[in-house]
């Protein structure tokens, strides 16, 4: 366009005066509140909330349970605790960026333990065959949630419901709701072990579990922000019906989240053998809801298409912390649950707030 | 080189049924190289329906489609688009929360050269924000703060403004427009108008559906009126007036036969 003003031959007459209308367009000076201010910041960036929290939480716990809490041993524990939380909760941000929500994550995860364990130490499977069997099983199990979601159009809630029940029972069937003990474990297929080897950095224990629970969050950081893929999974999150209409094919790329966070459940599963040392077919019984809680304190939104991935992380490692410090401090563990639900609260309370910004 | 006589788009007997409510009505319709016609109708008359079985958004279950003469079947406006149709909706279809940017390139995506391009899948996001920057200017739409504002963050005009921008940024064909200045202001209204002829200028056809009887008089070559889910005539601006187009579309007048095959 070269003609700013309307001075085309066909305009209408009262167009006429637009030649000598001002060309300023719309300006942004609208006088702010520091509280607009903030509430415009937290918009852009709701992680901010969750570094600030995380923070505010290492210093208090910091003073109130001193220097037994600011350990580099004790800090690099609560790593070591939030890791398989942690991965299942980068799982879940993905289902929710989309809007949608995993109730079978943790389900996933322990029945794909249970298949690896069963190949690999009961079956003597070489363990690397078990173990891509297992990602395999993962990917698929997603796959299947995904499928019902988008070609059968159940809501999430309902489908991941229904194969949490599935999962479970299928993992009680295989594993005979025995256990495999960690000296098995450790005799036929030390390799599934793995995640639960450490290096010790200056008194602070870093096991492999938590490194690849750090690598799967930059990783899947890196895909949803830098790659069309991930700008195609929060513009479904966001309005589902405007990006199919511009151009993306959202069912295909719905079942490819719901097929990766699987895949990423499985790997979690792997972790998991490390850091626990057995393979119980009854652990993790909650870690669907304490996935759903680290994404919700990462300021995720639950409506989808907002929030970062990274944000996940913070949550899990807000639970760590509150966990860990309300111990050391003495407090009894019914307050933790307790804290950690108004955190919750406070969360989705922050998030109502944020998506009020007005434009 | 393509027959300029042959139609760009020729559509016979459409018919689309929601349950009970019949949206189009074994309608024709007709756009000729290089024109803009505009489609004029009452509410629920049935344009945009219309245009959307044409670009594939919706699928016709009766009629054919032509397109330069050869018979298509769009199961989704990505395949039109892959054409080179492009189609600014009613509803606009941008994400509000993803930056300006991000939305004018949604789902045709530009890779860095090289290996981060082609193993890491990495977007080029300068080379994204330099076009959308570009066509935003071109367009003088608005000035907004920054590319990379979530688009929420715009006004209704300004909004409708990425979507303009977007299409005639990517058109090659022709361009759909449902009610594009529906939400601006007259100034904005203007710089729309003014696009439109300088999409034609280049070449490319434009469907444009609007309530504005000025607009549509000022702009159009040949004026589509829809009535009912089907096409009651085409007329030509120039031999008819205002009046006489809202008579025939509110069924107050009924065009002669003549009229309808202009
Ligand atoms: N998805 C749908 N489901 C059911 N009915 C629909 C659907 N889409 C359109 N219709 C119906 O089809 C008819 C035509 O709608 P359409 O949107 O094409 O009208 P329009 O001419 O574009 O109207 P407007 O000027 O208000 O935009 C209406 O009666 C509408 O209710
Ligand atoms: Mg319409």
């Amino acid at each position: 366009m070269t003609n700013a003003g309307g001075s085309a031959p066909g305009g209408q007459d009262f167009e006429q005066v637009l030649d000598h209308s001002d060309a300023r367009v719309a300006q942004f000076q609208r006088r702010r509140t520091a509280l607009d201010r903030v509430q415009h910041l937290l918009h852009n960036n709701p992680t901010l909330v969750a570094v600030f929290v995380l923070l505010l939480s290492l210093v208090a716990f910091g003073i109130v349970a001193g220097e037994r809490f600011f350990s580099a041993f004790n800090l690099s524990l609560i790593l070591q605790q939030v890791s398989i939380i942690g991965m299942l909760a980068a799982a879940q941000s993905l289902i929710i960026i989309t809007a949608g929500i995993d109730l079978s994550v943790a389900a996933i995860m322990v029945l794909m333990s249970v298949i690896m364990g069963n190949l690999a130490v009961n079956m003597g499977v070489p363990t690397p065959l078990a173990i891509l069997v297992g990602f395999a099983g993962g990917a698929a199990a997603g796959a299947m949630n995904g499928l019902l979601i988008t070609k059968v159009k159940l809501p999430p809630f309902i489908t991941t419901l229904g194969t949490w029940s599935i999962f479970f029972a299928l993992n009680l069937w295989l594993s005979g709701a025995q256990s495999i003990r960690s000296q098995d474990i450790d005799a036929n297929a030390p390799l599934l072990k793995f995640f639960g080897r450490s290096v010790n950095v200056a008194g602070a224990q870093i096991t492999y579990g938590v490194v690849l629970m750090i690598a799967l969050f930059v990783l899947l950081w890196y895909m949803l922000n830098y790659t069309a893929w991930g700008r195609h999974v929060y513009a479904i999150g966001d309005d589902k019906e405007a990006a199919e209409m511009a151009g993306i094919r959202t069912d295909r790329t719905l079942v490819s989240v719901y097929a990766l966070a699987g895949l990423v459940c499985a790997i979690a599963g792997w972790a998991s053998i490390g850091r626990v040392g057995s393979i119980s077919p009854q652990s993790f019984y909650e870690g669907n809801l304490q996935s759903i809680t680290a994404v919700v304190i990462g300021g995720i939104s639950l409506f989808g298409g907002r929030g970062s991935i990274l944000g996940a992380l913070f949550g899990a490692l807000i639970v760590g912390v509150f966990q860990s410090g309300l111990r050391i401090a003495g407090v009894d563990v019914l307050w933790q649950v307790f804290a950690i639900g108004w955190l919750i609260i406070i969360a989705v309370a922050i998030d109502q707030w944020i998506r009020r910004v007005s434009a | 080189m393509t027959d300029r006589n042959v139609p760009l788009v020729q559509a016979r007997g459409i018919v689309k049924r929601y349950g009970h409510v019949t949206a189009i009505d074994h309608s024709d319709f007709e756009l000729r190289h290089g024109e803009i016609l505009a489609v004029i109708g009452d509410n629920g008359a049935g344009k945009s329906s219309i245009v959307k079985a044409i670009c594939g958004a919706i699928q016709p279950d009766e009629g054919e489609i032509l397109i330069e003469g050869k018979p298509v079947r769009f199961s989704s406006p990505i395949e039109a688009r892959e054409m080179g149709i492009e189609i600014v909706y009613q509803t606009l279809a941008l994400s509000p929360a993803l930056s300006i940017a991000d939305n004018m390139f949604t789902g045709r995506e530009i890779r860095k050269p090289g290996i981060l391009g082609k193993w890491f899948r990495m977007l080029d996001k300068p080379a994204m924000e330099r076009f959308a920057r570009e066509k935003l200017n071109e367009l003088g739409l608005m000035t907004v703060q920054s590319i990379k504002q979530p688009v929420e963050t715009l006004s209704g005009g300004q909004r409708q403004g990425v979507a303009v921008a977007r299409a005639a940024a990517f058109a090659t064909k022709f361009i759909i427009m449902d009610e594009p200045t529906a939400a601006l202001g007259v100034k904005e209204s203007r710089r729309v108008l003014e696009l439109i002829k300088e999409v034609r200028a280049r070449g490319i056809a434009i469907i444009l559906i609007s309530h504005n009887m000025p607009h549509v008089f000022e702009v159009a070559d040949r004026i589509h009126i829809h009535r009912l889910g089907r096409r009651l005539c085409t007329i030509d601006p120039r031999d008819y007036t205002m009046s006489d187009a809202v008579a025939f579309m509110t069924g107050a007048k009924v065009p002669e036969e003549a009229a309808a095959t202009v």
